[in-house]
């Protein structure tokens, strides 16, 4: 095995800081803009690409921990007073989310080439710290390596957010950053007591989360540590009624910005809940499931309507992410097997579909430096090629049959009408997504049908070759997804298996195993 | 613990013994040298009296280095020990003296106060402070309380033109002298109740009289008094004050080391003298705790000068280091340890900064006076920012670790014992945690003004070379911490084992 491969992941999460210290270094003043651009567009690819040997070699035996089934593991000591270690693997979950993290993350830096205008050297150093956050988070195994990433992100997202953001970009900053830490302090907390559970019941100091999956805390201390542990995800997703800080940020961000929180750093929340909620507290989970449930569906509902009242393009698009992921927390708090793959699927699609939603907002906003939805109209007969990829991705997020969307839809609500006790959500979510084709369609017509009625549209250019490129992959996707989604599902099996094994004991046959992964 | 063996030689008595407080020595000697040359040093050469006071700090550390190994047992007839604990506190001290004196001689140019005696009342500040850490007794430790408190009482009042100064210094005598009757009148109590000045001693006399209300009243007559010193709420009245109206470079002295020396009587006197008297004092220094860390941070939010911010922040932060003590086991205490060592750098780091903005007729003090400060010194701001996120506890930080450890502390005392003082440990940790989203709401103000306005004023920062080299240091420790602690636990945890 080669170095590279024995330390994949290491390098693939820190590989952007080599980007940082380029930029730092690279010589003052304005004319080496172009060149920073470069910079990080390349540095961006090649962490796209040194993270694709995660899935062409994720099979292969040899890197397979036999224990545990986590893949290229890597652990060495790092606080050995406090047992924390520096410990990274992934599993199928992960490897899904790291890949749609390094790809998003390209395809948003790419977005930024000419949005970005002053202080191109920071915002591309800010970037690159976040994809490090952002990357960290969804492959440590340790707990308290999972924190300090966890927090590492705020500070570059509070600063995009808060330098090239709109006119109220420093509220939105400061809320974004002020929420997520209430939310993780207790998460902290929450940390803090498995750990010294754990070490009252084994005598060993450690944040192995592998390991904390395997305990069996009493439901007393459950609650209380799934209490702090829901707030800190909760408000990240954001689950209604935690998800006031998501349209002020989503609003005031740059296009880049917003995509990226869409589509990753969202996920970090929904990825937390089954990395860590529910393995972990099974019980807890199970004996909340009813709030829980009705915050989900509340969260599909409360998002379509309000979306459907919006007059700002942006606004409407960062509602429909709380209404989105509404789905994705119910098919995983419900656990089913076909809901949790569902809600995991859900999840890269959601990050697919409205993270190029996000884009196709920025593109019309760079041009017209409007987002108002009255603002346009007729645009279809200018810009053909935008309209097509703006109908491609509205279905997707939609759920129209033969894009992604629908697959991750259909797979939650099936999943969730396999428990017959809670049929009733799956009816609400239902209902979700026809409202939810009611406003994203409503906003295509307004914007891209109609007559021609604002002069100044009418020389609207259309995509450039850049503006096109961040868009293929997204639509590859999307369509790949839609039409052949075992590609990925059959990453997902064994890691739902387990979990769904870990909450809800005996109820389900498990997923039908794939081929055998070992070669 | 051994004693140092009966010596009937005069002589030889002092040598042996005064070898154990050899730094201290050092310090007071190299002061006392200061002065006496100070009339060769010419007025605008008063810089060559820094380098004076670095040699004296330097000549103590090493004498403090070859100490480490051999811990003493103690001396001077149970007076001064030379523990791991001492030795850590005054490791601490050395450093915070040194960086402030390097932060100083510039700043006192710029604010055209020459003079040497200056760094000598800071080497004997700083030589009391370590008597405190090293004192075993009542007497000791209260000589070492007030040598180091005169000192500073004086140096906080250093700008004689300036009524601010004055002013601040008056507040501080008046009040701090106030406190120390304080503490003395619980001292004298527990002298009649124990028979003993010596901290062992006194602890085998009350050990079994936590109903006695004369060692409750000698307990919390201490424990005000202590309060006052290392500025918890509500003792902490005097602290916007002085801290605003002391030259910055004493302030951010005062912000470490006063507090830090403070913290380690309180340390000393509460798991030594008061080690069986827990249930007596945990709820009530615990609601202190999270009182003095929710008004510290609501009491910041307000404030348009970055002195009295920093005050109030330093305030909220000496909250965090009581809860180390509140839980009163030796993880608390290595907490507390680590805590005030992470802070000493990363508060005298932004410290420093406030000191590199005072320039010209600038005062560097108000909030508008960040403005821009990223886009002319991208550095300096980034440094700036760091120390900030550092403060507020955001890893991969120092104050994130030594946060860490005072969450970790309390919650291993819930998690290891039952009892209903265990319920208000819990509270106060989350109103603690609570508290970290304010601080960064405050500190962020800042961190707005430096990276978002862009009105700079244009007059050039104050940077020297001593001031410089503060900045390295800290910066560089304040993120080596956070990235690779262990060394530094290893110094804490030895210094809280030597405590219990």
């Amino acid at each position: 095995m080669s170095f590279f491969m024995e330390n994949i992941l290491t390098i693939v999460c820190f590989f952007p800081l080599l980007g940082v210290a380029l930029i730092i270094l690279w010589p003052k003043g304005k004319e080496h803009d172009e060149t920073i651009k470069w910079i990080a567009n390349g540095v961006a690819l090649a962490g796209f690409f040194i993270s694709l040997p995660l899935i062409t070699e994720f099979n292969k035996g040899q890197y397979i921990d036999s224990e545990t089934g986590m893949r290229f593991v890597f652990k060495a000591d790092w606080i050995p007073t406090i047992g924390a270690q520096f410990s990274v693997g992934v599993d199928g979950i992960s490897m899904l989310l790291i890949l749609l993290t390094t790809l998003l993350g390209f395809i948003a830096i790419l977005s930024s080439w000419t949005a970005i205008t002053v202080r191109v050297r920071e915002y591309y150093c800010y970037f690159l710290l976040l994809q490090v956050g952002m990357l960290g988070v969804f492959m440590t195994l340790d707990f308290f390596l999972f924190y300090v990433f966890w927090e590492v992100m705020l500070v570059p997202m509070y600063f995009i957010i808060g330098v090239w953001g709109g006119p109220r970009r420093l509220y939105a900053a400061i809320k974004f950053f002020l929420y997520t830490l209430t939310g993780s302090v207790l998460l902290l907390l929450a940390i803090l007591a498995l750990y010294f559970y754990q070490h009252s019941v084994t005598g060993i100091w450690s944040f192995d989360i592998l390991a904390m999956q395997q305990l069996n805390v009493p439901m007393n201390l459950q609650i209380w540590i799934f209490l702090g542990m829901f707030l800190g995800f909760a408000i990240k997703v954001p689950m209604f009624p935690f998800h006031t800080w998501l349209p002020d940020a989503h609003v005031e961000a740059p296009t880049a910005g917003s995509v990226i929180l869409a589509a990753i750093l969202l996920k970090m929340g929904t990825y937390g809940f089954v990395r860590l909620s529910l393995p972990i507290l099974p019980e807890a989970t199970m004996y909340f499931i009813y709030p829980l449930l009705a915050l989900a569906v509340i969260g599909i509902i409360y998002g379509a309507l309000v979306a459907m009242a919006q007059k700002d393009m942006k606004k409407l698009v960062a509602y429909s992410s709380v209404s989105h992921l509404g789905f994705c927390m119910l098919g995983i708090f419900i656990a089913t097997p076909v809901a949790l793959e569902g809600g995991i699927l859900q999840m890269i699609n959601h990050g697919v579909s409205t993270g190029a939603l996000f884009l196709i907002v920025g593109i019309v906003y760079e041009r017209r430096h409007t987002r108002m939805i009255a603002d346009f109209g007729g645009l279809s007969s200018i810009m053909p090629v935008y309209a097509t990829i703006f109908l491609i991705m509205t279905l997707s997020s939609i759920g129209m049959p033969t894009l992604n969307g629908f697959i991750g839809e259909f797979m939650v609500l099936q999943g969730v009408f396999a428990d017959p006790d809670y049929w009733m959500a799956a009816v609400w979510g239902a209902v979700g997504i026809v409202l939810g084709a009611a406003y994203m369609l409503w906003l295509y017509q307004r914007v891209m049908f109609g007559k021609l009625e604002h002069e100044e549209n009418r020389n609207l250019p259309d995509l450039n070759g850049r503006e096109l490129a961040t868009f293929v992959p997204l639509i590859i996707l999307a369509f790949w997804i839609g039409l052949y989604p075992k590609t990925f599902l059959d990453y997902l099996h064994e890691p739902v298996n387990q979990i769904v094994e870990r909450v809800r004991p005996n109820e389900f046959p498990p997923l039908p195993a794939q081929t055998d992964l070992r070669e | 613990m051994p004693e140092l063996p009966q010596i009937s030689n005069p002589l030889e008595f002092f040598l042996i013994n005064g070898r154990a407080i050899g730094p201290q020595l050092h310090l007071i000697l190299w002061g006392l040298g200061l002065l006496c040359i100070d009339f060769l040093i010419p007025r605008e050469k008063s810089r060559v009296g820094a380098f004076f006071a670095v040699g004296g700090i330097l000549m103590s550390s090493l004498h403090l280095y070859r100490l480490w190994g051999e811990r003493l047992a103690s001396a001077f007839y149970g007076m001064i020990t030379l523990d791991a604990f001492a030795l850590f506190f005054s490791m601490l001290f050395l450093a915070a003296a040194f960086l402030s004196v390097l932060m100083s001689y510039r700043y006192l140019e710029v604010e055209e106060e020459r003079a040497t005696e200056y760094y000598a009342l800071i080497l004997f500040a700083t030589s009391g402070m370590m008597f405190m850490a090293g004192a075993i007794d009542l007497i000791s430790l209260f000589i070492g309380l007030e040598l180091m408190s005169i000192s500073t009482y004086i140096l906080v009042g250093f700008m004689r033109r300036s009524r601010r100064s004055n002013e601040a210094s008056l507040k501080y005598f008046l009040l701090g002298a106030f406190s120390s009757g304080v503490i003395l009148y619980g001292m004298s109590l527990l002298y009649g109740l124990g028979g003993s000045t010596n901290l062992d001693e006194i602890a085998l006399q009350v050990a079994g009289l936590q109903d006695n209300s004369l060692v409750s009243l000698a307990l919390f007559m201490m424990m005000a008094g202590l309060c006052f010193k290392v500025a918890a709420v509500p003792f902490h009245m005097w602290v916007p004050d002085a801290y605003e109206g002391a030259p910055t470079s004493i302030t951010a002295f005062m912000s470490v080391a006063v507090k830090a020396a403070a913290f380690a009587i309180f340390l000393r006197i509460f798991f030594v003298a008061f080690a069986e008297l827990r249930e007596t004092y945990t709820f009530v220094l615990a609601v202190i705790a999270m009182i003095t860390i929710s008004w510290g941070n609501l009491a910041a939010i307000k404030q348009q000068n970055i002195k009295r911010l920093l005050a109030y922040s330093s305030i909220a932060h000496a909250g965090f280091v009581l809860m180390g003590l509140v839980v009163g086991t030796e993880f608390g205490v290595m907490a507390a340890s680590m805590y005030l060592l992470v802070y000493t750098f990363m508060n005298l780091g932004a410290w420093a900064i406030v000191i590199l903005l005072r320039r010209q007729d600038i005062s560097g003090e108000r909030v508008e006076d960040f403005n821009g400060l990223f886009f002319k010194h991208p550095a300096v701001a980034v440094l700036m920012l760091v120390f900030f996120l550092s403060l507020a506890g955001i890893p991969p930080l120092g104050g994130f670790i030594a946060k860490y450890f005072v969450f970790a502390a309390v919650l291993d005392v819930v998690f290891a014992e039952a009892g209903p003082h265990t319920s208000v440990l819990v509270w106060m940790a989350v109103v603690a945690a609570l508290n970290v989203v304010v601080s960064v709401y405050y500190y962020f103000r800042i961190v707005v003004a430096m990276f978002v306005k862009e009105d700079y004023l244009p007059a050039p920062l104050s940077f020297s070379g001593g001031l410089m080299v503060v900045l390295v240091i800290t910066g560089l420790l304040t993120v080596w911490i956070g990235i690779y602690p262990q060394p530094f636990i290893d110094l804490a945890r030895a210094a809280s084992a030597s405590l219990i």
